[in-house]
């Protein structure tokens, strides 16, 4: 691992750049709980639709003060939802504020958060949606949802095709026309109009988990496909070379050979290969959540979340903080981008 | 040659089959019949719905049915849409217009778009021009379809500068064909522009990749040791070449025009097939979901099997392997 990294900032600075990113993104993502100023599902009835809260250092009197602090939003047009800052109160950011009690993770029971203001004032730095939820921690427990079904979708797919790859490439004939011609006609499709067809093919109300894991088996379903070709392409060549015809000679089993000789030579590629396939695992959700049929509310994911402009261009025009979600997934998915561009030539023998 | 295109042209035959049994396993087992919403509507008798059940075929044995469907589809039957109560055939014809009109419109301009510019990048390799263009690909490919949609339709409601959602206004009795033509036009600007911006990141990338191999390849060194002028080096060496490979793309391009535009065609509020086959999904609309299904494949495999052709015609060295 350490030599991967030292070559991949040999390589490429932005490509370590990116690695690092996504590190941190993916760290924030896991631990939502430690980083957000409000739960998910607290909601602020008289504050639907605020925009984004500003942060200040100069006071009404044009003192400047070293402890920043927002004032309190209040509405001024119902009807437009149009809001006001009250200046007459400061209202100073503290760390470790006190709030509702919660649990992290379900377990550790806490009724601190990292930073936040005194009530009636809110802290919101994207603004709250419909129901007066913050946004910004919405966006950080969304990302959790979102990112890590990328990657368990991935993870799917990859054993999966890894073990249809493997034994097609590996025994050849009746097999490898099966699983061959079964993977052509699932490239057939549009993917995004089979994702819609197999979506249709569970009930429509289902229990968030259940969502969860509908949404991961069809994301792999529709990834697992190209991924099997590409392995059993390089499984084709590899069983030809030298060390796979030195250790069938030693007897080894079928098993054995698959597994300790000829699947840790394609990880090279192969690794690549889900870097560059994560994109889509962010977009296939984040495109179900969006059409109302991935994660549920009081639930969020980056889809969902952007869901609510769809459709409506009163919400859209006035308020175009629910867009933020859009805008890391776009961070998201550049830097996957750089990171699998970066990894193609890292990862290939030829360039070492 | 012939030998090879008839060969392709049966190999589409179990594709299209096994395509049409997998649409069809998917969606017969889904749970809920498309009659449990019949039911729950008083209005209906109970004798009406059994009358429907067996209309469909729906108490036969499954492998039967598969077969009965395949056979009406091969008649370009493809039943009758349970909510819009109409043929789905007639369904998506209108749907497909739209849709192929969006696909065509923003390919052709992605295209010519995108050819020239990567052209110019890979001519200036490295340069600056080089480095703009590549960056605003690399931000063309990051950004979703539907983000790019939802942004452009923020932007055009704030300025109102284009009409938004459906494909046309609303018009007195007598209008021209030509006001009528603008007017359709006028509406595929907005979900057309999206595609466009998302597609054109792609093209962009590989042609400029294309052309840089095809550049640094010997014969160009050995057109310009020969004197031949700028513009004959590029065009006729150069970008003949690095333009061959880009027609398979152009096959495969069907399909991914397919699936960017069924978001972005939601999102625009254009009526096309990603939004019929959308609500086909909620309301389950059975043979809606199957029907468009089976044509969107069929148009990929058109879409691949143009692409592997136009190659056939234009790259001499297939012919003779």
């Amino acid at each position: 691992m350490r030599i991967f990294l030292q070559r991949l900032r040999r390589y490429s600075k932005l490509g370590y750049l990116s690695f690092i990113f996504l590190v941190i993104f993916y760290f924030i993502a896991f631990f939502a709980d430690l980083f957000v100023p409000y739960n998910y599902t607290h909601q602020w009835l008289s504050k639907s639709f605020c925009p984004p809260t500003k942060i200040h250092f100069i006071g009404p009197k044009g003192h400047f003060h070293i402890r920043p602090f927002v004032y309190n939003y209040v509405i001024v047009n119902p009807a437009l939802r149009t809001y006001k800052e009250d200046k007459t109160k400061k209202y100073p950011i503290f760390f470790f504020v006190k709030g509702p009690e919660r649990k992290i993770f379900g377990i550790f029971k806490t009724d601190r958060y990292l930073f936040g203001v005194q009530k009636p004032a809110g802290i919101f730095l994207f603004g709250t949606d419909l129901y007066g939820r913050d946004l910004f921690s919405r966006l950080l427990y969304g990302a959790r949802i979102s990112l890590s079904i990328s990657l368990i979708g991935v993870l799917f797919s990859f054993v999966f095709g890894l073990i249809t790859g493997g034994i097609a490439g590996y025994y050849g004939g009746v097999i490898d026309y099966i699983i061959m011609r079964f993977t052509e006609i699932l490239m057939v499709f549009p993917s995004f109009y089979l994702m819609l067809a197999l979506r249709a093919a569970f009930p429509l109300s289902l229990s968030s988990v259940q969502v969860y894991f509908l949404i991961v088996l069809i994301l792999s379903i529709i990834g697992w496909a190209g991924l099997a070709r590409i392995i059993r392409g390089m499984v084709l060549s590899i069983k030809e070379e030298e060390y796979v015809l030195a250790a069938k000679s030693m007897g080894l089993s079928d098993f054995k050979i698959i597994t300790s000789h000829i699947i840790p030579n394609t990880f090279s590629y192969t690794i690549t290969a889900l870097t560059i396939s994560i994109p889509g695992y962010i977009i296939g959700e984040a495109a179900l959540s969006l059409l109302g049929l991935g994660i549920q509310e009081p639930y969020p994911s980056w889809g969902n979340i952007l869901s609510s402009t769809i459709g409506n261009l009163r919400v859209l025009t006035y308020d175009p903080w629910m867009l933020i979600p859009g805008f890391f997934i776009f961070f998201v998915l550049i830097n996957f981008n750089f990171l699998g561009d970066v990894l193609r030539s890292v990862l290939d023998p030829k360039n070492w | 040659m012939r030998k090879l295109i008839i060969k392709r042209l049966l190999h589409i035959i179990p594709l299209v089959i096994g395509m049409s049994f997998i649409t069809f396993l998917m969606i017969r087992f889904s749970p809920g019949s498309p009659f449990t919403t019949l039911r729950m509507n008083p209005e209906i008798s109970p004798a009406t719905i059994a009358a429907l059940e067996k209309s469909f075929g729906w108490n036969k044995p499954p492998i039967i049915q598969y077969l009965d469907w395949l056979k009406n589809i091969c008649l370009l039957n493809f039943g009758i849409s349970f909510t819009y109560h109409t043929p789905v055939l007639t369904l998506i014809k209108y749907r497909l217009k739209n849709t192929l009109c969006l696909a065509l419109f923003s390919l052709s301009l992605s295209w010519i778009l995108a050819i020239p510019l990567a052209v110019i990048a890979g001519y200036k390799e490295n340069k600056f021009i080089d480095k703009v263009l590549s960056s605003i690909a690399y931000i063309s490919i990051s950004l979703p379809s539907f983000f790019v949609a939802l942004l452009f339709v923020y932007f055009v409601s704030k300025t109102n500068v284009l009409p938004l959602g459906g494909t046309r206004s609303l018009f007195g009795a007598n209008v021209t064909p030509y006001q009528h033509f603008a007017d359709y036009l006028s509406h595929l600007l907005v979900p057309g522009l999206v595609l466009t911006f998302v597609n054109l990141g792609w093209i962009f990338r590989l042609m400029r990749n294309n052309f840089i191999d095809v550049y640094h390849s010997p014969y160009i060194t050995t057109a310009w040791a020969k004197g031949l002028s700028t513009k004959k080096v590029l065009f006729r060496h150069a970008f003949k070449n690095a333009i061959n490979p880009m027609l398979t793309i152009l096959g495969l391009e069907i399909g991914s025009l397919l699936n960017g535009a069924a978001l972005v065609e939601i999102i625009c509020g254009w009526p096309g097939m990603g939004s019929l086959i959308l609500h086909a999904v909620l309301s389950k609309d059975m043979y809606v979901v199957m029907g468009s299904l089976v044509i969107s494949g069929v148009l990929l495999i058109i879409g691949n099997l143009i692409g592997d052709i136009l190659l056939l015609l234009t790259d001499p060295r297939i012919k003779i392997s």
